[in-house]
């Protein structure tokens, strides 16, 4: 794609009109994953384990099954052995085996005609437990004394002599380390935690599943990814996957949470079990905070080096981290980005990905960047203030930008951390004075964004409207960005193209939406399915006019001949080649399906102003701007809405969420009222400021908007505090109790 | 548990169900009465996403039991509409994009007209204040905010 062409502006693109799913959405018609029931419908309920690290020894369910109404209960003994690797682990945690390894964990499932039964028979379920000894922390799991969670879980990468709790070690970097540290004036080496936080989106996981004695299943479900869906599901149940029709419902938030299995093999086994009668379940919130994925908790320790005049010299980043009783906490990708922001010399990394006994974690929003930026972007405050140096422009100084080799390895195309740092400068914000007890702090993110498997179809209706089929569930307005590009791409009206999101039967593979890819990915998909569609109508009308298909160009929804040369012939618009396929060749349609390259990582920038009561240590956002590289907004309204959103959730990570255990390893705050997400009243406005610096990879300069934006709050609060009290908090949540004691703490010192 | 006959009024409409006396308005309105516009966000009043009025006043319909709304009148999203009209909330909503996934949407909704009825000029922080018993995980509210300030001001014809 030439510079210039990805640079014109557009017709529709950078508009906002109506999302086409908002009528639905606004009436409470839509439909989410508890809202469909099916005829001869049972209800689900699951048996979840009251201990954080515990041997089953028997479980008795006869009572159970006598309750009038109980029509089947599953336990692990009705799943398929010998499975490995990631599927064991799926498996493993969707209902426990001869341990159950955290608090919450799956045990047992009953499925009864009413969901009120079904709850009554679990208290009916017979569980002999034997208590084991358990840990939560990352750094406790990996002392000598630590109980072994999973003794040989650990795979090739973990040198000998680690604790086996530890399961993956990763050891990275380049340049020349000692010389970089030799070479800066100061050079600091500071320790940092963040706890783990919840995805909390708002819609606990539903779904109605059913699956027959010959091994033919459908599934409802709300999920991110229902491809993902059926082939997980199909693994851990042992049937095949093109056997499963999973159908996405409306998801009511995922944010990451929601590209894995939980209860929904539970519910193809009830259903198998019961007869092949359709079974739902739907978690109730404690559920959600027990046993789905919260993120990884971390322990970094971080050393930089800086020259007088802001100049970077050398990092070196520890972190550690734990996801619960499996492998997979996001230990490579928060190294990646570590130091991802910056062109630094010499960079080295090390992780450690740790077992705990804490639920298994999944993705969320930029798995594992905002964890490594709240210590690194501290550190470099820090240092900014240490050395009497404007944080905005050290940072500049040592932005990343076209041609710099990342920290992580790839060379960078066309990127805009230094536009969205200079347009942070401008920004009026900047110059709002500030109050007693008032701080402003800022900080940099990044994230990766991703491609991935992407299959879109595109069908020409006889009108003249175009329906295109995506695979990637509507999170946040990506129906309205594709039919924004499709609309673009084939001149026709936006009101003319209708996205749906189809089942797994519809199209091939596709990837969740996740790594903010569906308006990169699938709008990528639709836009050359919709070129296909174009050329086949360009030969229709070449072939109505007896000319050369070469001859006929498209131009505004129309077929016009290409030159003087061609013949003179009147425009054929969309809805006359339409109207007449039946009988020039048949339906018209488009398809494009791939695993996506050209993906553009987008950079931001955060800045935010603080004011933290020195009586009570609560702080309060007084004004927050995002600056952020859209690549190009097809949608600005909801590229705002993705920048305020992960702003908001970073807010509440650096803040107040936190998962907090008890001596026994349980979970203390499974609810919303004390596991406490930022409300109207915690938040201003969000000001934003999209900054275009088009990726070359899309058709229309796209990036991913949707992870970056949670990354910067943590240390941008951190940083922000710190100018307010003088006091320097290195570990979240940052909620009143620790700000007030950072402050007496300084006081004191 | 023995079922208990309810005669109420929903949005309008004159309504029976037979509900256990452990179930909820929420699992009333949602699995007796197919009207799935309410949503269990937490099942403790702390997410708002099941926000409906009961004879005016605005309550989380999971604290409310099913049986209590014998005799009562219930408005639900799916009354807020005027047939094909909507209410300007609504539209608002839509038009500032004030909705990502949509979830926490209809209780918002509802909580947003329970506080023009009775405020029709709120200021920004009378909405935060109002809305706080609403979660919305996606937005960062602002354009929640924003949409709810402009129905105000359409419904005052100052728009």
């Amino acid at each position: 794609m030439a510079k210039d062409e990805i640079q014109r502006t557009y017709r529709l693109i950078g508009t906002r009109p109506d999302r086409p799913d908002g009528l639905d959405k606004v009436t409470g018609r839509a439909r989410y994953g508890a809202d469909v029931s099916a005829p001869g419908m049972l209800h689900g309920a699951v048996l979840r384990s009251p201990h954080a690290h515990a041997r089953i020894l028997r479980i008795d369910a006869s009572k159970a099954l006598a309750l009038p109404g109980v029509k089947a209960v599953v336990t692990r003994a009705d799943f398929p052995t010998g499975l490995t690797g990631e599927d064991w682990n799926l498996q493993e945690n969707t209902i426990a085996g001869e341990v159950a390894l955290y608090d919450g964990h799956a045990v047992a499932a009953v499925a009864a005609t009413s969901r009120l039964i079904a709850q009554d028979a679990l208290r009916l379920i017979a569980v002999d437990y034997e208590i084991l000894p358990h840990v939560t922390d990352v750094d406790a799991a990996m002392r000598p004394d630590a109980p072994a969670i999973r003794p040989g879980a650990a795979d090739h990468s973990v040198p000998e002599g680690l604790h086996p709790n530890v399961v993956k070690y990763i050891d990275f970097g380049h340049g020349d380390l000692e010389a970089g540290f030799a070479a800066a004036d100061l050079v600091r080496e500071q320790s940092y935690t963040t706890e783990a936080t919840h995805q909390g989106y708002i819609e606990p996981h539903a779904c109605l599943g059913q699956l027959g004695a010959d091994g033919k299943g459908e599934m409802w479900v709300c999920t991110q990814g229902h491809w993902y869906i059926r082939r997980m599901a199909a693994a851990v149940l042992g049937i095949e996957a093109a056997q499963l029709r999973v159908t996405p419902s409306e998801i009511g938030g995922g944010f990451g949470g929601k590209t894995t299995i939980f209860i929904e093999p539970l519910a193809l086994a009830l259903s198998r079990k019961a007869g092949g009668r359709p079974v739902k379940m739907v978690m109730s919130r404690a559920e959600v905070f027990r046993a789905t994925g919260p993120t990884a908790s971390a322990a970094m320790k971080v050393r930089i080096g800086m020259k007088k005049d802001g100049t970077l010299t050398a990092g070196q980043a520890e972190f550690r981290m734990q996801g619960g009783a499996f492998p997979g906490a996001p230990v490579s990708s928060a190294l990646y980005c570590a130091f991802a922001s910056y062109a630094i010399p010499a960079v080295a990394h090390v992780g450690y990905d740790v077992l705990t006994n804490r639920p298994k974690c999944a993705a969320y929003r930029a798995p594992g960047s905002p964890m490594a930026a709240f210590a690194v972007e501290s550190l470099i405050d820090e240092m900014c203030r240490e050395l009497g140096l404007d944080p905005l422009e050290v940072r500049l100084k040592n932005a990343v930008r076209e041609g710099t080799k990342s920290s992580y390895g790839p060379t960078y195309g066309p990127i805009g951390l230094v536009q969205s740092l200079q347009a942070a400068q401008a920004h009026p914000n900047l110059s709002v004075p500030l109050g007693p007890n008032q701080g402003r702090g800022v900080a940099a993110g990044f994230w990766f964004n991703h491609g991935g498997e992407t299959s879109v179809s595109l069908a020409i209706g006889e009108d003249g409207t175009v329906t295109v089929s995506v695979g990637t569930p509507d999170i946040g307005g990506s129906r309205a960005s594709i039919a924004l590009m499709t609309a673009e791409t084939l001149g026709i009206a936006y009101e003319n193209v209708r996205v749906n999101v189809v089942e797994t039967g519809a199209l091939g593979v596709n990837e969740p939406t996740h790594g903010s890819r569906a308006t990169f990915a699938s709008g990528k998909a639709a836009v050359i399915a919709a070129r296909h569609a174009i050329a086949e109508m360009c030969r229709r009308a070449a072939a109505a006019w007896g000319i050369d298909p070469e001859a006929v160009d498209w131009q505004d929804g129309a077929a016009v001949p290409a030159g003087p040369n061609a013949g003179k012939f009147p425009p054929m618009p969309i809805a006359e080649i339409a109207a007449r396929m039946g009988s020039t060749g048949g339906p018209i349609s488009g398809h494009h399906e791939v695993t996506a390259g050209g993906v553009g990582a987008s950079f931001g920038v955060h800045v935010v102003d603080v004011e933290v009561d020195p009586e009570t240590g609560r702080t309060t956002v007084l004004r927050y701007l995002v600056v952020q590289d859209a690549g190009r907004a097809i949608h600005p309204a909801y590229v705002e809405g993705q920048y305020q959103g992960g702003a908001a959730q970073g807010i509440g990570w650096a803040l107040n969420e936190e998962y907090i255990h008890d001596a026994e390893g349980r979970l203390l705050n499974p609810v919303f009222l004390d596991y406490r997400v930022p409300v109207a009243s915690d938040l201003p406005m969000i000001d934003t400021v999209i900054v275009e610096v088009p990726n070359p990879g899309h058709p229309y300069g796209v990036r991913g908007v949707g992870e970056t934006g949670i990354t910067p709050p943590l240390p941008a609060l951190a940083n922000a505090i710190a100018a307010a009290t003088g006091a320097r908090l290195r570990s979240l949540p940052m909620s009143p109790p620790k700000v007030l004691a950072a402050i007496r703490a300084q006081r004191g010192g | 548990m023995t079922r208990i006959h309810v005669t109420a009024t929903v949005n309008g409409d004159p309504v029976e169900f037979l509900a256990d006396p452990r179930e909820t308005l929420l699992d009333c309105l949602r699995d007796h009465l197919g009207l799935t516009g309410s949503k269990e966000g937490c099942g403790t009043g702390d997410c708002g996403a099941c926000s409906v009025q009961m004879d005016g006043v605005l309550v989380c319909s999971c604290l409310v039991l099913g049986v209590e709304a014998e005799g009562r009148s219930i408005d639900t999203i799916e009354g807020m509409a005027t047939g094909g009209d909507l209410h300007p909330l609504q539209r608002k909503f839509i038009e500032h994009a004030a909705l990502q996934c949509g979830f926490c949407t209809p209780g918002i909704l509802v909580a947003a007209r329970a506080l023009l009825d009775q405020n029709p000029d709120p200021t920004e922080q009378e909405v935060r204040y109002w809305l706080a018993g609403n979660l919305c995980r996606c937005t960062g509210y602002d354009k929640i905010i924003r949409a709810v300030m402009d129905a105000a001001a359409e419904l005052r014809g100052a728009a």
